[in-house]
């Protein structure tokens, strides 16, 4: 209670830019919004910040094992491979163990579910207190039975003795027993002996999402339940001249309009029902809008033109070394993560408390969130993870959040279902940024790389809950939160930067990277933040300087890589695609390739396509794709060619396709048809994904390794094509053909 | 009132006749399987089959379905007993997320039903409405591939031969 009281009066005191700047100030500074501090405990993984072995595990009188993660299921596999990495430590069967996804009341705060590091953090946290969980439990064991530890055998659930004794882990376990902090060390098990861990385990939610089972918060329908719906401003910073609430709540079956200062929502019965009144409510408003936006057609010198926070990120030798000279700007639009099911949320007020349904990747930051944006206590919100559609990043999960809770505190007791309609997912959706890289670079008579010379421009990568003005409901509102402020991700994992310094031996190095506070539009995380565009750029000019220099592209590439393992996925992928004997069909055919370790710190992922490029009207066609990955130890290792595969489709469908427009008041991108996607007719004729195993290593994150050295080897493979460097993404067939009608 | 044959099933709709056809599978009848993707049929989330044809349910309005025969993914089998389309994605683990696959499913289902013998190119040209975000098309296809070898009538040599 006295922290409640303390924080309502902060709140209402100290003014809501404080607790704005407080909130940022602790979490934002990484993509997790953990890990940014020193080590407290020195455990492994989200050990370190929740080292109770029973925050993780917990056992119960039957011998099944429920097993807790702050992390969420965001269709990438996360729930198959940390029930496989519990089994395996626990030695229980898959069968007999559950999960507990992220949920404010009952799981370990893990941050945000990004950044490809829910195995390293969750699944080490786990790994690791099941394992010690095991040994607690055959050390009890071993004093029931009066026994050495050591003679005990544990497998199934149960530990066995020498003489034939054996007893189950649900008549081991006693209170207590599990509530305990996990040790320095664990006793993991071999990768020799792995029953569970590194196989192609089948995914534990596809049954239910291929047979129509209730596996979204979509699907939630607790009795009671009413439809909600939003009506957005049609364009940033929009603001409410007239609406016409009475006539919509004469409608049938409407239950109530809320206006709270340009926030308008409906509630209805029924969802048609809500549909409809939002329809007419928005066609009874009149707004007032501003010309705020950049003019589009030349985004890039928009984005350079305005003020930046720069630093020089690596600096090798000295700059300007002579040779063949390659320079290009890069940029890329700004994208939607496009999810396919708009964002949807559930909240119910219930005596003063909230709970809220969400496919948020960051439960306890949304709590905080949405409870400053209420003006209530923390305690008083809950919020609980279900799956949304696929994110990729910070889509409309956290808004539609926000959406839900108001309009649910105005119906107390009632649960208040909320979807967004398409158009509101496209045009409010927190886009990848548009960004821009400068990339200038020579190589030497020797051959070798003698100068390079990065610069990258980006605004923040990182506007997530918490601080409540980064939910649009609390901007909206009659007393409305300021804007975040603009979050600079830290290398060596960096944001707009992330992967601006060249994993390659260059002697003569600098990146400088200029941070924009500014936010032209909208914008946040999104698979894989600035690593797409400066992958794409450092391995276009490489691809340039090769061939320039009459050097083969994947050669030059390891004449210039020291790391073993960045070398043996570029040689694992040029070798699985015959890339020395390879031969042009035709001379529309072109070969390319494209590298990166993400972030320099995770998965290494080398990616060589070949493509057909149709000069009548510019068309891509995406021939064959062959990936190798060494993503650390494996857990599982289909799941890993399934986010392989998904991103290499992705990326390919950033690089030919996407681009958020808008002119210089609205975004004008809020449908399919003017935000095209990759579709079945552009799919690549086939994609192999060749794993290498490292058994007995870390986890390293993989997700979004494909993103970058995708979109590099098709602008390699369509210069190889066609004889132009694309310097601006996408690579329409528009641009093709005029380039080549050039 | 519309009367309606789901899943074999003669179902009254009390929703007003302008409803689309999605929102009384979800929200009436309880269905889970057919998605709001857009409500524009540009995306295929929400295909269910009437009268043996894909239809983008998201913008069929109940009123012209008197008396039609509509089949959801939950029509096709259920996770105690999936259909071979079903049992086909589970094999190939073609899903990220899943929440295009419903509408992916019943596409193909109304295709095999019609031509069992289609092409992959046709199988290919058929999804050409719908859009998946997580790129998992290359495992859609080998699921349909699969699922089209399990539905199609063996010869009688081919029976014999077993």
């Amino acid at each position: 209670m006295m922290q409640a009281v303390s924080r309502r009066s902060v709140l209402a005191g100290a003014g809501a830019l404080i607790v704005a700047f407080r909130l940022s100030g602790t979490h934002a500074q990484t993509e997790t919004g953990t890990g940014g501090s020193p080590s407290k405990h020195g455990l492994p993984g989200s050990l370190d910040d929740t080292p109770r072995i029973d925050a993780w595990i917990r056992i119960d009188a039957s011998g099944a094992a429920t097993i807790l993660t702050g992390k969420a299921e965001l269709g990438q596999g996360l729930k198959t491979a940390l029930l496989q990495v519990a089994a395996e430590e626990l030695k229980l069967p898959l069968e007999r163990l559950s999960l507990v996804t992220a949920d404010t009341a009952r799981t370990p705060n893990e941050g945000y579910t990004a950044a490809s590091h829910s195995m390293q953090d969750s699944g080490t946290a786990i790994r690791n207190a099941a394992a010690q969980a095991r040994e607690l439990l055959r050390d009890e064991a071993a004093r029931r039975l009066g026994m050495s530890a050591a003679s005990l055998q544990v497998r199934g659930g149960e530990v066995f003795g020498t003489d034939g004794k054996r007893l189950g882990y649900g008549e081991l376990v006693r209170d207590q027993l599990l509530s305990v902090d996990a040790g320095q060390t664990s006793r993991l098990t071999s990768p020799a002996d792995f029953a569970v861990m590194s196989r192609p385990v089948p995914r534990v939610d596809i049954p239910a999402k291929v047979t129509g089972g209730a596996a979204y918060v979509h699907d939630l329908r607790p009795e009671g339940m009413l439809h909600g719906r939003v009506v957005r401003p049609p364009s940033y910073g929009a603001t409410l001249r007239d609406c016409d609430v009475a006539r919509v709540e004469r409608m049938a079956g409407i239950v109530k309009v809320v206006r709270d200062g340009n926030f308008l929502g409906v509630i209805a019965e029924r969802e048609w029902a809500a549909v409809q009144g939002m329809r007419t409510l928005a066609a009874t408003t009149n707004w007032i809008e501003r010309e705020a936006l950049p003019d589009e057609a030349d985004l890039p010198a928009a984005l350079m033109n305005l003020p930046s926070r720069d630093t020089t990120i690596h600096g090798t030798g000295n700059p300007g070394a002579p040779g063949i000279l390659v320079e290009g700007t890069f940029s890329r639009p700004y994208l939607t993560h496009g999810s396919i099911g708009p964002s949807c949320a559930l909240a119910q007020l219930e005596e003063g408390k909230l709970t809220l349904w969400t496919h948020t990747q960051g439960v306890f930051f949304l709590r905080d969130a949405i409870a400053g944006m209420l003006r209530m206590p923390a305690e008083n919100v809950r919020c609980v993870h279900a799956e949304g559609a696929g994110c990729y990043g910070h889509n409309g999960a956290d808004d539609v959040a926000a959406d839900a809770a108001i309009l649910a505190v105005a119906v107390p007791g009632r649960p208040v279902r909320v979807q967004l309609m398409r158009e509101q997912e496209h045009a409010w959706d927190p886009f990848g940024p548009g960004m821009v890289v400068k990339l200038k670079a020579t190589v030497g008579a020797d051959g070798a790389i003698a100068d390079w010379h990065h610069e990258v421009w980006s605004q923040s990568h990182m506007m997530r809950p918490g601080p409540p003005g980064t939910l649009i409901a609390a901007r909206l509102k009659s007393d409305p939160f300021p804007p975040a402020p603009p979050v600079a991700l830290a290398q060596p994992e960096g944001g707009g930067d992330r992967n601006a310094i060249p994993l390659y031996a260059i002697a003569n190095c600098r990146v400088v990277s200029h941070f924009v506070p500014d936010m032209p539009l909208r914008g946040s995380s999104m698979r894989s933040l600035g690593a797409y565009l400066n992958v794409f750029s450092i391995e276009a000019v490489l691809d340039e300087l090769a061939v320039r220099s009459n050097q083969d592209p994947v050669a030059f590439r390891l004449r210039h890589m020291e790391d073993p393992r960045a070398r043996a996925v570029i040689e694992s992928a040029a070798s699985r695609f015959g890339w020395t004997a390879r031969v042009k069909s035709s001379e529309n055919i072109g070969f390319g390739i494209g590298f990166a370790r993400y972030k320099n710190l995770e998965a290494w992922c080398a990616v060589a396509v070949e493509v057909e490029v149709i000069r009548l009207n510019g068309a891509v066609r995406v021939r064959r794709v062959v990936a190798a990955v060494d993503t650390g130890q494996i857990v599982n290792p289909d799941g890993v060619r399934n986010q392989i595969e998904g991103g290499i489709l992705q990326a390919t469908s950033w690089t030919l396709f996407e681009r958020v427009t808008f002119d210089r008041t609205r975004v004008t991108s809020v449908d399919w048809s003017a935000y095209p996607i990759v579709r079945f007719d552009s799919v690549p004729g086939t994609v192999e994904v060749h794993l290498v195993d490292r058994p007995g290593d870390a986890f390293y994150g993989v997700a979004e390794a494909a993103q970058g050295p995708t979109g590099a080897a098709l602008a390699n493979a369509i210069r190889d094509a066609t004889g132009v460097r694309f310097y601006q993404l996408p690579i329409t067939p528009a641009r093709i053909k005029k380039a080549m009608d050039a | 009132m519309t009367t309606l044959i789901v899943n074999g099933d003669s179902r009254t709709i009390e929703a007003s006749p302008d409803t689309p056809l999605l929102y009384v599978l979800r929200d009436e009848l309880g269905l889970n399987a057919a998605k709001f993707g857009c409500g524009l049929g540009q995306c295929g989330a929400c295909t269910v089959i009437v009268d043996g044809k894909a239809v983008f349910s998201c913008v069929t309005p109940v009123m012209v379905l008197e008396g039609r025969t509509v089949t959801t993914l939950e029509g096709i089998g259920s996770r105690d007993a999936p259909g071979p389309m079903q049992r086909a994605f589970i094999a190939e683990q073609a899903a990220q997320c899943g929440y295009c696959i419903p509408g992916m499913m019943m596409r193909a289902q109304a295709l095999l039903n019609r031509d069992p013998h289609a092409t992959d190119e046709s199988i290919e040209a058929e999804l050409q409405p719908h859009l998946c975000r997580c790129g998992t098309h290359m495992r859609i296809l080998r699921a349909i591939r699969r699922a089209a070898e399990e539905m199609r009538p063996k010869t009688v040599e081919a029976r014999t031969a077993r």
